[in-house]
């Protein structure tokens, strides 16, 4: 066990984690940060993505000691600061992006991580970079729809609806 | 233009406010103080004699609670099936016991064999490597036609053989059947299987189990789609709890499509084991754990045999398919490649005589069962193929020779013990054609050719019988559950509602569509409106949500228990405003007196329900709750036409999706925007079993597609955008929303399109390819082409 201490959406924690403890762990676990979550264990499915020191990480590649002094952000964090879903999150309520909620975290996590790299990406683009993220409910359909329209982008040639 | 909120608006859904914000509630998230943790030793061989499974090394282990086996469980019941098929002899299918740990003999690779119950997930880990299981491995039978040979090993040394059922549909037509096809003009037939699937819910499977040594009281926290069920299942069957001493909550679900429908061994064992060490129990299934011991799905095998006369009529339909049941029967799967598949072949043809008959087997694999279609998408792959196939044979137009068979009078008795009551099967192909814009495919086929590719069209319809089910009707057929749905409609003296329904939420958005429906009859704002689900403890005995029945059975049985209340509160409103009842006229939440400019509002007769100094003491009771119980009339049949557009590389098979198209009748819709989503992901998963999953065992029962690495899920970049159209509704006729149901659609529509598109490619360059096995692997296209 060794005491661990990272910003966690702006926040200093602290808390023990074995060497074997992994960060997805240790922010459910430890610090209660339920809203990550855990769909697979070969680092496939993408539900566990948080950013660490601003990039996009899945949280079950990662030891919790290792993001030890780190700054972490999880999809608790995102929400504007009076408590109203920021651009992505309400996009995704708008076009609905999510149905059971499950992958929907990790998805929000990439999604940012993306338009801050390339704050207008094209559909393929979109689709190319979400390959680390896993949805059964919604064929992604939405999910791409959500995040051009985030991004500022016209949908409404975006087919359905 | 409907009202925000009311029946027919695409009103955003309440519930992803706390999904997009983490503060959402699943059942991984729920800590309870002093929780041990159980990891279950699971079998790695397919099948084998359990000589002894010595735990004295463990049980000194760190941490270590205590470890069960099947010695535990002797004398307790083992995991029921919900479902008695009575085969063409008019004898009961087999049924093996299911224990919750093994007793005996291991069956599949996840057979749990011992549990370890721990302060720790990790030292209950850690303790199991030390358990010494001593197993003498069996062969093991994993073909289904191998199985059912003389001499074969037994799954189960009880049973006579491996053979569940052998299941005839209809029996007495089979004669006419075999003569009609003898005798037929053409027939066209076509063997193919329904590959094995895995459901795959992002969100894997977890139980907690409470018990409260002071009350007696039960409590087991689930991923289920049915609380209610489990709580029947596993108290009468397994445990031998009564209802009042157990509850069952299943808290905000990460994705169903059916394989939470089942009672699980890891349920029962979380609920008795908390109870054994006085501690809450809490197993998280991993996702490797997922693929070998959810309930997996589809996995036939088919001939199929198809009639027609000179004029392309379809004159006989005959099949024979081998069903995969796995190890064990899971709750429902016995009914799934009979009744939600037989009564199905019919499709939206005329077929005057149709034979089905359904080998169901055992074999040394993880026990199949429902997954989102369940026997419905089995039917349509193989009629809609052969279809095809029969076109291309006698050189008619796909779309023709479809329209020529159409059932076009409703309603319609089918030849396999179904009546459909409405439908408009040229309707949604007509719209199919022109959302899908069939004029231009010839050009862009030209612009594929130029660019070295081969592209195709595929089509084909499907029906679905859902709204699930008529109790009367599926006790004849060996259910042993009935399939009615449940609301208590509980409005507050304030004239806010709490809705309290059996059905569940895992992703459909019940939240916000239920509200429009219950919002819109009483003419308030749909906020007002709150829907209570997944908790035994506090909603009315229901049936759960699978089959596409949540809002065309437990919207009815809401629609049923509001006007309970509308008319109470009409009751009131008449002696508030001293009018004759009958003149109570309830809009836009106000009651008014027909004829007079008297009006009283939603909320002073709710109030005086509950403050009751002015009211009808003498004739009706304080207080404004009612409860129905809605039990269907029928099922309800969506249809609809479906189109998939690819593009195939010569050079390497690779099957592009370029473009999917959906024409939809699913009767009256209210929420449109849930309902598109709805159709979204039944098709990416239908385009999944089409073209990229598979779930593969080795000869010797070892499965070769065991996690993410090796099971094709669909990606973002593996799929096109959709256009999607419902607006085409032919409402249904027995229930009083009109509505039909839209969960499972897209999966059951969608494969069809996607291999015919593919065969069609294939064959617009010359290749003389008939069919290909899904899923359409670049290997297997390649090789079709190629062989």
């Amino acid at each position: 066990m060794a005491t661990v201490t990272m910003t966690v959406n702006g926040k200093s924690r602290t808390g023990e984690a074995e060497g074997r403890t992994l960060l997805v762990s240790f922010l459910r676990e430890e610090l209660n940060l339920t809203g990550t979550h855990v769909g697979c264990d070969t680092s496939q499915c993408g539900a566990c993505v948080v950013h660490v020191n601003g990039e996009a990480v899945k949280a079950c590649t990662m030891f919790a000691q290792e993001a030890d002094g780190a700054e972490v952000s999880t999809i608790e964090g995102q929400a504007n600061a009076d408590g109203s879903l920021n651009t992505i999150q309400q996009a995704f309520q708008d076009h609905h992006g999510l149905q059971c909620g499950f992958c929907t975290p990790g998805m929000v996590m990439s999604a940012a991580a993306l338009l801050k790299d390339n704050p207008k990406p094209s559909e393929q683009e979109i689709r190319n970079y979400l390959q680390g993220n896993i949805c059964r409910c919604t064929g992604y359909h939405n999910i791409v729809k959500a995040i051009m329209a985030a991004s500022g982008q016209d949908v409404s040639a975006v087919a359905a609806e | 233009m409907p009202k925000d909120g009311g029946i027919g608006a695409s009103t955003k859904r309440r519930e992803d406010v706390r999904f997009l914000t983490g503060k959402g509630k699943y059942t991984d998230d729920i800590n309870i103080h002093g929780q041990a943790y159980v990891y279950f030793l699971r079998s790695d061989v397919a099948h084998g004699t359990l000589n002894s499974v010595d735990t004295s090394a463990a049980e000194g282990m760190p941490g270590v609670v205590r470890i069960f086996t099947g010695k535990d469980f002797e004398g307790i019941g083992g995991l029921p099936c919900g479902w008695q098929v009575t085969d063409r002899h008019g004898e009961p299918m087999q049924e093996p016991a299911h224990p919750v740990l093994a007793q005996g003999k291991v069956r599949h690779v996840g057979d749990p064999i011992a549990a370890v119950v721990a302060e720790s997930l990790e030292e209950a880990r850690d303790a199991a490597e030390a358990i010494d299981v001593d197993i003498t491995d069996l062969p093991a039978v994993i073909d289904m036609k191998a199985a059912v040979q003389d001499g074969a090993p037994k799954v189960h040394d009880d049973l006579t053989s491996n053979l569940c059922y052998d299941w005839g549909f209809v029996e007495d037509n089979r004669q006419a059947v075999d003569d009609a096809i003898k005798s037929a003009h053409h027939v066209t037939t076509l063997e193919l299987k329904n590959n094995r699937l895995v459901a795959n819910p992002m969100e894997p499977r977890v139980a907690v189990g409470d018990f409260n040594d002071a009350t007696g009281d039960h409590t087991l926290y689930t991923t289920s789609q049915n609380p209610h069920v489990i709580r029947l299942l596993m108290g009468a069957f397994v445990l031998g709890i009564p209802e009042h001493k157990l509850r069952v909550v299943a808290p905000d679900v990460g994705g169903g499509f059916g394989t939470k429908i089942f009672h699980y061994a890891e349920e029962a064992f979380c609920t008795f084991a908390a109870k054994e060490v006085k501690r809450p129990v809490k197993w998280t299934c991993s996702r490797s754990e997922a693929f070998i011991t959810d309930a997996h799905g589809r996995d036939h095998v088919t001939k199929i045999e198809l009639a027609l006369d000179a004029e392309g009529n379809f004159t006989a339909l005959r099949t024979e398919t081998y069903a995969n049941m796995g190890a064990y029967l899971s709750t429902f799967a016995p009914s799934v490649p009979t009744w939600l598949h037989g009564t199905l072949m019919a499709g939206n043809y005329k077929t005057p005589l149709i034979y089905v008959n359904v080998k169901a087997v055992f074999t040394n694999t993880v026990p199949v069962d429902a997954y989102r279609g369940a026997g419905r998408p089995e039917a349509t792959f193989q009629l809609e193929r052969v279809i095809d196939k029969a076109a291309r044979e006698i050189g008619m137009d796909p779309i023709e020779l479809r329209r020529k068979n159409f059932i076009t009078e409703f309603p319609y008795a089918t030849p396999v013990a179904v009546e459909y009551d409405t439908g408009n099967y040229n309707a949604t192909m007509d719209k199919l054609i022109e959302v899908a814009d069939f004029a231009g495919f010839e050009a862009r086929a030209e612009e594929s050719k130029a660019r070295g590719k081969l592209r195709g069209l595929g089509v084909n319809c499907y029906i679905e019988a859902c709204g699930i089910a008529p109790s009367n009707l599926v006790g004849q057929l060996g259910a042993r559950a009935g399939l009615y749905e449940s609301a208590t409609v509980r409005v507050n003296a304030t004239g806010s509602i709490s809705v309290m329904t059996g059905s569940h939420s895992h992703g459909q958005g019940h939240e916000t569509a239920f509200p429009q429906v219950v919002a819109d009859m009483i003419g308030i704002d749909a906020s007002q409106v709150e829907i209570v689900h997944g908790d035994t403890a506090n909603t009315p005995m229901g049936m759960g949500t699978y089959g596409s029945r949540s809002l065309a059975v437990g919207g009815s049985a809401m629609v049923r228990a509001t006007e309970k209340i509308i008319a109470k509160a009409k009751k009131i409103a008449a002696h508030l405003m001293e009018a004759s009842e009958g003149d109570i006229e309830l809009k836009d939440g106000a009651f008014t007196v027909a004829g007079t400019d008297k009006s009283v509002a939603w909320g002073d007769v709710t109030l005086a329900a509950y403050v009751p100094h002015n009211y009808p003491l003498e004739d009706i009771e304080p207080g404004l709750e009612e409860t129905a119980f809605y039990d269907p009339a029928n099922f309800t049949y969506p249809s609809g036409a479906y189109s998939c557009e690819v593009e195939v590389d010569p050079d390497t098979g690779k099957v592009e999706v370029l473009a999917f198209a959906a024409a939809d009748d699913f009767g009256n819709v209210v929420n449109p925007m849930i309902v598109e989503g709805q159709v979204h992901g039944g098709i990416a998963q239908g385009i999944g079993q089409a073209l990229l999953e598979n779930c593969a065992y080795d000869d010797d029962g070892q499965l070769l597609s065991g996690s993410y690495m090796d099971y094709a899920m669909p990606r973002a970049a593996d799929l096109p955008n959709f256009i999607v159209d419902h607006s085409c509704q032919t409402p249904c006729t027995h229930n009083p929303l009109g509505v039909k149901g839209c969960g499972e659609a897209g999966a059951i529509g969608s494969p069809p399109a996607l291999v015919n598109a593919v065969c069609d490619a294939l064959q617009r360059a010359g290749k003389d390819v008939k069919h290909i096995d899904m899923p359409l692997s670049p290997a297997r296209v390649w090789a079709a082409m190629n062989g």
